[in-house]
């Protein structure tokens, strides 16, 4: 990869260090630590359920509020501080800058994720005081939030590169809300008539569709997850992030930094 | 070859709510910088100097023309690798240490990895930061803010360095201090080319200057030169305390102090002045020319521009 693009990164994940993003690594744990020691005292038969259930939606939600806290940032935060003007002085290309500011942000939220994901494991330990072979695909699930997690970041990312950090959580998280509905939505197409059909299936495949991705309760219920699924989801997560990055850069390389 | 050559740049922005009023923050602006010469760029506030900045670093896009720099397109991502840029009032990534920071820069400008670590160590002891190099940038004052602002402008060694507004912010030693750091660029046969609105800086360091007001080139040429332009005036002090009506008909400038007059006339009135003063029989202790100052040559313009601007209405 580009050096440059790498120490963009590096930085990024430096500043998101130190700005005690991590952090949320605490409530987390004290959140699963105390549903566990819960579940254990009133489940009967279903605390691992309970505990893959709720570990991995906290994983994908405290995940998905740092994408969007952070990604609305990183471009006009940079903007608004003046930090971007002696970065791009330099032999830096802006589609260099937006490229590293989305590893430096998903490399942030992979790393949080595999502290996250060694709560959810020691939760379980906890509750079941053993692991199965089953279990292995809590890793799959995992997987699939990180692929989340990257479209989460483009978006935040291509919002910033246009909007205010305002306007930008919304749009990020509106999209999210509407993303987790995707399969609703592309039903209702189905439904629908003349213009209207046209107009919801358009819209029902451009919001991201993060329905796929949630395989949670399927795997809480030791269900195995098909090949096929584990390849659609990588290829479109890494497809709709191009896109939405190229969308990001796009943008960027047409606006004044007044 | 000129280290900068602006070619007609300008910019106009669409203002209001509908983006469709003009407003120009700089007229087309034409002007050539000698390789190895430090250069002011003057203005009050709002004239225009930073956009022009923000032109030639490629942060905001022009509605047209063209510049060079070094001999290369302005646009060109590798005659970056030779410019230093140090903006108005810095800010950098609060988390950062000093020695982070330029370190970083230090990657991203290409300088080489075995180099990297004592360029940033004798950088940082340039411009006074090495003791808190172990402080984060949070906690550094403004004053402080600065010279890590310079310090990353000339950290890579660059070949021409843009300051805006590079006092701005230091108190009087630190003043002195980014002075002589300027000299010691030009010593090394670096070009500077700095904004400033402090005059008497751009007068004790500057080969050459130009003024720039509400987006238009103003004047441009050495200070000598510029200073020597503006209607020269002469200082006369004479005995007494009387003041001839003649005197004042000739737009002389009088105080009495004590048993002393002193007035300031203009030089083609001196003649005419000093026949009053004889007239009067009053004892003339001293002439002397008054020098010129750069500011009064740029309030001089400025008014200028200024009549001109309200004749125009």
């Amino acid at each position: 990869m580009n050096a440059r693009i790498v120490h963009i990164a590096s930085n990024t994940f430096r500043e998101a260090v130190r700005d005690r993003v991590l952090y949320n690594l605490i409530a987390f744990a004290v959140l699963l630590s105390g549903a566990a020691i819960l579940v254990g005292q009133i489940s009967i038969e279903i605390e691992k359920l309970v505990v893959i259930n709720l570990g991995l939606t906290a994983v994908s939600l405290f995940g998905i509020v740092i994408a969007i806290f952070i990604g609305i940032g990183l471009v006009s935060k940079e903007i608004e501080k003046r930090t971007l003007y002696t970065v791009l002085s330099r032999p830096v290309r802006r589609w260099e800058f937006i490229v590293g500011k989305f590893f430096g942000l998903a490399g942030t939220l992979v790393v949080n994720t595999f502290f996250m994901a060694i709560g959810v494991f020691a939760a379980l330990f906890y509750v079941s005081h053993k692991f199965v072979r089953a279990d292995a695909l809590i890793l799959v699930a995992l997987y699939f939030i990180v692929l989340e997690f990257l479209i989460i970041c483009s978006l935040a990312l291509l919002f910033s590169s246009f909007s205010s950090p305002l306007l930008s959580a919304v749009f990020a998280f509106s999209l999210f809300v509407i993303g987790s509905f995707a399969e609703d939505l592309r039903g209702f197409a189905g439904m629908a008539h003349g213009f209207t059909r046209w107009l919801v299936t358009g819209a029902a495949y451009l919001v991201p569709n993060f329905s796929a991705f949630n395989v949670v309760s399927s795997i809480a219920h030791e269900q195995p997850v098909p090949w096929q699924l584990i390849w659609h989801n990588s290829l479109y997560a890494l497809f709709y992030a191009a896109m939405a990055l190229s969308g990001a850069v796009l943008i960027f390389e047409h606006r004044n930094l007044k | 070859m000129p280290a900068i050559e602006i070619l007609g740049l300008e910019k106009t922005y669409l203002v209001g709510f509908w983006r469709k009023r003009p407003k120009c923050a700089l007229s087309p602006l034409h002007l050539t910088v000698e390789d190895g010469e430090i250069f002011g760029f003057l203005g009050p506030n709002g004239a225009g100097k930073t956009t022009t900045l923000k032109l030639l670093m490629g942060l905001v896009f022009p509605t047209s023309g063209s510049a060079r720099l070094l001999g290369r397109d302005w646009t060109d991502p590798e005659v970056k690798a030779q410019i230093g840029f140090l903006p108005e009032q810095p800010y950098f990534y609060d988390h950062l240490t000093a020695h982070e920071l330029l370190n970083y820069y230090a990657q991203l400008s290409g300088v080489p990895a075995k180099d990297r670590s004592r360029r940033v160590e004798s950088t940082l002891q340039r411009v006074g930061l090495r003791d808190i190099k172990g402080v984060q940038l949070r906690k550094f004052s403004k004053g402080m803010l600065q010279r890590a602002g310079i310090a990353q402008a000339i950290l890579h060694d660059p070949k021409l360095v843009f300051f805006d507004e590079p006092m701005s912010g230091l108190d009087p030693m630190g003043r002195r201090e980014v002075r002589d750091l300027m000299e010691q660029l030009k010593h090394e046969g670096k070009t500077v080319f700095f904004s400033t609105h402090i005059l008497s800086d751009a007068e004790a360091l500057c080969d050459r200057v130009a003024i720039i007001h509400k987006g238009e080139l103003r004047g441009i040429g050495a200070v000598a030169d510029l200073t020597s332009s503006v209607q020269s005036k002469v200082e006369m002090i004479w005995q007494g305390t009387h003041v001839p009506t003649s005197m004042k008909a000739l737009g002389a400038e009088c105080h009495v102090t004590g048993d002393t007059v002193r007035a300031i006339i203009d030089e083609t009135q001196q003649d005419a002045a000093i026949d009053a003063l004889r007239r009067e029989r009053l004892r003339l202790i001293a002439l002397t020319p008054v020098r010129t100052s750069l500011e009064a040559y740029f309030v001089e313009k400025l008014q200028r521009a200024e009549t001109s601007a309200g004749k125009a209405l």
